[in-house]
């Protein structure tokens, strides 16, 4: 059974979580728009 | 001279390749981290670390992945600094920034843990410490690519400057076994085997792959975005030049 319940240590467990989905998050963000952002630039350029 | 794959040595070929391949780690990364923290948080509470232990999951991967990072940029900055091959040093430049995240997030999630179970959230043990001076130098890394203009001296100095750092992985790795630490050894990959039961060594070594497939994703994504920068100031060059 799921148990999201972290009772005392919640304080520490869920900002781990947390922080890593931002994190995660960050980096896919960051990779994505400047992949999209130099293939538009090499695409316009090469024309 | 070492051969190289083919999809490594010709960037056409790597475009080709990462297009499909990228996308299909990143769902494989989903996949997996969806099975990782659904056993994770089926997992009985640790006798001893109650649901600390729940940190586990993502301290240890990360930790993991920020060395296995450093491995890459370190061997891709070989291949660019002896071969001078582009793309070498593309993955090189692409990587280092995807390793600070990791390094910093092992450092984060093991000050999380580290609060509740040691009662600090820093102690300069060998194995922190050292964890700290290989974020320190991704970031000197990142800072030495950003601050030469000249795309060739960039690429040597920083990997000069990446294989030296790769002195300290070793120093990373058996920290623990060469000095007393406050932070625990190795209780995975060692001589007698994993050291916790399999309802908490499988949701790890889920994450594990699943950080590691997410990796790969955004390494090669990373990597094209490089070669399509590359492509475009190649451009802005031959237009400038008439």
């Amino acid at each position: 059974m799921l148990d999201l319940d972290a009772g005392k240590y919640a304080a520490f467990v869920w900002p781990a979580y947390g922080l890593t989905a931002l994190v995660f998050l960050g980096m896919i963000v960051f990779t994505l728009r400047a992949s999209a952002r130099w293939r538009r630039k090499a695409q316009k350029d090469g024309e | 001279m070492i051969p190289a794959p083919a999809f490594l040595s010709n960037p056409e070929r790597f475009m080709a390749f990462s297009r499909w391949a990228a996308p299909m780690f990143g769902v494989t990364a989903v996949v997996l981290a969806l099975a990782g923290l659904w056993l994770g948080f089926t997992a009985p509470e640790d006798y001893q670390q109650g649901d600390t232990v729940r940190i586990m999951f993502i301290h240890v991967p990360a930790a993991w992945l920020s060395m296995f990072v450093y491995v890459c940029l370190a061997v891709a900055s070989f291949l660019a600094l002896v071969f001078r091959h582009a793309l070498a040093d593309a993955a090189a430049q692409a990587a280092a920034p995807l390793g600070a995240a990791f390094t910093f997030l092992a450092l984060v999630t093991g000050a999380l843990w580290g609060r509740p179970m040691w009662g600090a959230w820093w102690v300069w043990d060998a194995r922190l410490t050292s964890v700290l001076v290989l974020f320190l130098v991704y970031l000197a890394y990142i800072a030495l690519r950003a601050s030469l203009d000249d795309e060739a001296k960039a690429a040597r100095a920083g990997a000069i400057l990446a294989l030296v750092g790769a002195v300290n992985l070793p120093v990373v790795k058996f920290s623990v076994d060469w000095w007393n630490t406050l932070h625990q050894g190795a209780s995975v990959f060692r001589k007698q085997g994993p050291a916790m039961t399999n309802e908490f060594l499988w949701p790890l070594l889920l994450m594990g792959l699943a950080f590691m497939a997410a990796f790969g994703s955004l390494w090669l994504v990373g990597i094209r975005a490089q070669v399509w920068r590359r492509r475009a100031e190649a451009a802005a060059l031959r237009a400038a030049r008439g």
